[in-house]
């Protein structure tokens, strides 16, 4: 799956780094804790999240996050786009809320990268 | 002895949404530096989360990084009010952040486990009302 395929299947738009959605995804962490994302996020994983501050762009630069994606219809401000473009990492917005969001991508074979799924 | 490359940075507790600015720059420096993926991946984790903790819990303070051929060296040092009880600020889940760093994302206790579980060693020096270091090392 990539991240264009991302974008597809959960009617996302992708608000910066609209040249890189090519980008391999292998698992996805859905969390508004930051501190869990640093716990237990894996290797080219996306993030869904409710949260929306620069954090979350300066979380998902410490963990190599290929995408974010914001659920319900959050928009990130001018400064979190700005980061996510210096750190050339995707901003996507869906109107998907967060089950639904995760529910689509595990039902199309993403998992969350641990022995439980 | 072989050099020792040393990188120093103020961390400001002013403005939240700054909070992981050094990190970040320790994180690129490594990779000029060509340091595997997995050593950068275990010092930006234990680096971003104590730098958090810094501007948390203390009023920020100054991180001192090391670089030698055998390791990486990361030490966090401030002037807050230091830590009562370094068990159970270790326990995973423990956390006394307030609500307003809870509603950033942060403060779910995972913390100084999770520094502790990418490093290879850490030793935390913490007076109550002085303040803590921490010294943290990945051997490469």
């Amino acid at each position: 799956m990539t991240v264009n395929d991302v974008i597809k299947l959960l009617d996302a738009t992708a608000l910066t780094c609209t040249d890189k959605l090519d980008t391999e995804v292998l698992s996805a962490c859905g969390s508004d804790m930051m501190s869990d994302v640093l716990a237990f996020a894996k290797t080219k994983c996306v993030l869904l999240t409710g949260l929306c501050n620069p954090q979350v762009v300066r979380t998902a630069e410490m963990m190599d996050i290929v995408c974010i994606i914001f659920v319900r219809g959050k928009k990130p401000d001018e400064a979190m786009m700005e980061l996510s473009e210096e750190m050339e990492i995707p901003l996507l917005a869906t109107p998907h809320r967060m089950f639904s969001a995760c529910g689509i991508l595990y039902e199309q074979g993403l998992r969350g990268g641990t022995e439980h799924g | 002895m072989a050099d020792v490359l040393t990188f120093t940075y103020e961390v400001s507790d002013e403005d939240f949404t700054r909070a992981g600015e050094a990190s970040s720059d320790v994180k690129k420096k490594l990779k000029k530096l060509g340091v595997s993926p997995d050593v950068i991946r275990r010092v930006s984790i234990a680096l971003y989360e104590g730098e958090i903790n810094m501007v948390i819990h203390a009023n920020g303070g100054t991180i001192t990084i090391l670089i030698s051929e055998e390791s990486i060296t990361m030490i966090l040092d401030d002037k807050g009010p230091g830590i009562p009880d370094i068990e159970k600020a270790m326990t995973a889940g423990y956390s006394t952040a307030p609500d307003n760093v809870r509603n950033l994302g942060f403060g779910a206790g995972m913390g100084l486990p999770n520094m502790k579980k990418n490093t290879d060693s850490i030793d935390i020096e913490t007076k109550i009302g002085v303040g803590t270091k921490v010294t943290m090392v990945i051997n490469l």
